[in-house]
């Protein structure tokens, strides 16, 4: 076993210190308490050493206190000899109780830490499966999907007719675009999770990123965008590639969780260097006690539709972390959810820049 | 008939052959190398329209086989790799790629970015006015009209344009344009172009909010169409 929180170094001086400290401090009352109750001062000290460090220090403490304890408190003090068998008997358990009190802590600690790790490797062992249930779903439907549509016309294609051979194409391509999110999921996940996420800010204009987003979006004819172009704002320095995955994550959970009819509506401000984005839409909400989970890796609301992987949420909160950004989730009045996004951000007005 | 020569320089025989289908079928002949070495050799014996090259190359990386091609050839270079990280994108428009475009694609995509150019190749330098769709850029005259009406622009918005229109189809990085416009030095202030493309904007689209001339990459630059 390996102590993380001191280095070797500090261990053995803390308990050599300890240990010193705490004779010198009986040393001067030992005419009160009498050197035999010494013993058990310095027998507490080891203990609690036993409890905080690695076994050889702890040991050499122990060794060293009852080395300590011969020489300055056993008549005759300032010599190793024991005069009297009693104190020799003495001097021999303290000598044993210290050693075992040492390795039995140990052994105790050693235990509990195994305890620790074992239940720590099932929690990953327990999200492990998870995610292996939720993706073998969410790449095996689209790729099963691929594969039976091209064996079909394949081997029927005489037999099929054009309407048929048609949607089987379609049902292909939306196979496809499923898996290719998934993927990209995925890999902004592990990059997140490796700590390879490098975040590269670069001047941007918010209102052109979000007309971009928007611009790129699906939006079924029933539902719609809200975005009114705040014109008063700088522009910002943020990385705007991440920035656009994460809000697009959340305009398109705002499309497609939501029932028809729903408006989402996109507001940002920028003050004092504080960039901050709402996305709010007029669905149903989420109701209140799986609020707090909708950002964990893997979470999906209960009954909600296949085509997730939980990923997409815990992702923009990674992103949007990664700037030292914030994203808070709320039901709004009268129904609806409402995200906040805030991000430290650096501003330029450029009024200096002549225009000529 | 087009006819024109494609070159696809891919190590994967999956992209060639899709590649190789569909644009034999919109009437371009396809040649096919899959080393980097391999591409250079054919290209130099037979120079083709446009080359189509990927990064992931088994021999040597394509930003270098883009190096080498551009000691020489002048014509579209277009990158099509699996690759989507601004930093390599960056790097191979500053190394002379015509335009990129990342795997996964849709045909309608690259067959478009092709059009546009194998075009730009077409286009002489030397020209007096450059038309596209409802502009029309006079430089001479310095002079943009749209649907006929002369804009008002400002010199550097001006300048802006014409930059973008010399380049259109292109992708022009940040850095490319500071350097162009504000000259060496400037290439730090990289908030000019967006103010200056929000500006241009304004004068020259029909809806700024949904551009079809000043098309923006994300953390890589502009595109003019």
């Amino acid at each position: 076993m390996h102590n993380r929180k001191y280095t070797k170094a500090t261990q053995h001086t803390i308990s050599l210190l300890t240990i010193l400290l705490s004779a010198a401090a009986c040393f001067f009352v030992k005419e009160i308490i009498g050197y035999r109750i010494v013993a058990f001062v310095l027998l507490m000290a080891v203990s609690i050493l036993a409890m905080l460090f690695d076994i050889l220090p702890v040991l050499i403490a122990a060794v060293l206190s009852a080395l300590i304890w011969n020489f300055f408190f056993i008549p005759p003090i300032f010599t190793f000899h024991i005069d009297n068998t009693e104190d020799l008997l003495m001097f021999s358990l303290y000598f044993i109780v210290a050693l075992v009190n040492a390795v039995l802590t140990f052994k105790i600690r050693k235990a509990e830490k195994k305890a620790r790790d074992k239940e720590e490797k099932e929690n990953t062992i327990k999200l492990y499966n998870t995610l292996l249930n939720s993706l073998s779903h969410e790449l095996r439907t689209p790729i099963a999907t691929i594969l039976s549509a091209v064996d079909t016309l394949k081997e029927n294609s005489k037999k099929l007719s054009i309407t048929n051979q048609i949607e089987l194409l379609n049902q292909i391509d939306i196979a496809s675009i499923r898996l290719n999110t998934q993927v990209e999921n995925l890999l902004n996940m592990s990059r997140l999770e490796t700590g390879l996420l490098k975040i590269n800010v670069q001047w941007c204009d918010i209102n052109e990123l979000i007309n971009l987003i928007i611009q790129k979006i699906d939006l079924p004819q029933n539902k719609k965008i809200i975005f009114i172009e705040n014109d008063t704002l700088p522009i910002c320095k943020i990385d705007s590639g991440l920035m656009e995955q994460a809000l697009q994550n959340i305009i398109s959970n705002a499309i497609l969780y939501t029932p028809l009819n729903t408006i989402i509506n996109i507001e940002v401000d920028i003050n004092e260097n504080n960039l901050s984005i709402l996305i709010a839409d007029n669905g149903n909400g989420i109701a209140q006690k799986y609020i707090h989970q909708i950002f964990e890796k893997f979470y999906r609301l209960p009954n909600s539709k296949t085509g997730g992987t939980g990923l997409g949420l815990s992702i923009v909160k990674g992103f949007i972390e990664a700037h030292k950004g914030t994203i808070e989730v709320k039901n709004i009045l009268p129904t609806g959810l409402l995200f906040t996004i805030n991000i430290p951000v650096e501003t330029s007005y450029i009024n200096n820049l002549k225009n000529e | 008939m087009n006819k024109a020569e494609i070159l696809i320089i891919d190590d994967e025989p999956q992209i060639r052959k899709l590649l190789e289908i569909t644009l034999e079928s919109n009437d371009y002949t396809v040649w096919q190398a899959e080393t980097g070495k391999e591409g250079i050799i054919v290209a130099a014996n037979h120079p083709p329209e446009l080359i189509i090259l990927d990064i992931g190359l088994p021999d040597k990386s394509g930003h270098e086989v883009l190096k080498e091609l551009r000691t020489w050839y002048n014509k579209s270079i277009i990158i099509l790799s699996v690759l989507n990280n601004e930093k390599d994108i960056v790097q191979a428009l500053d190394n002379g790629a015509t335009d990129y475009l990342t795997k996964p694609f849709r045909n309608a995509e690259l067959l478009a970015r092709i059009r546009s150019a194998i075009r730009r190749n077409e286009t002489p330098n030397n020209e007096n006015k450059i038309v596209c769709n409802d502009l029309e850029i006079d430089l001479i005259a310095r002079t943009v009209k749209k649907n006929n009406e002369i804009l008002k622009l400002t010199s550097t918005e001006y300048n802006l344009l014409s930059l973008f229109a010399k380049n259109e189809g292109r992708v022009l990085t940040h850095q490319f344009i500071l350097k162009e416009i504000w000259g060496v030095g400037a290439q730090t202030e990289t908030q000019y172009s967006r103010v200056f493309v929000g500006t241009l904007r304004k004068k020259i689209e029909q809806n700024p909010n949904q551009p079809k001339h000043i098309i923006t990459e994300s953390g890589v630059g502009y595109r003019f169409e």
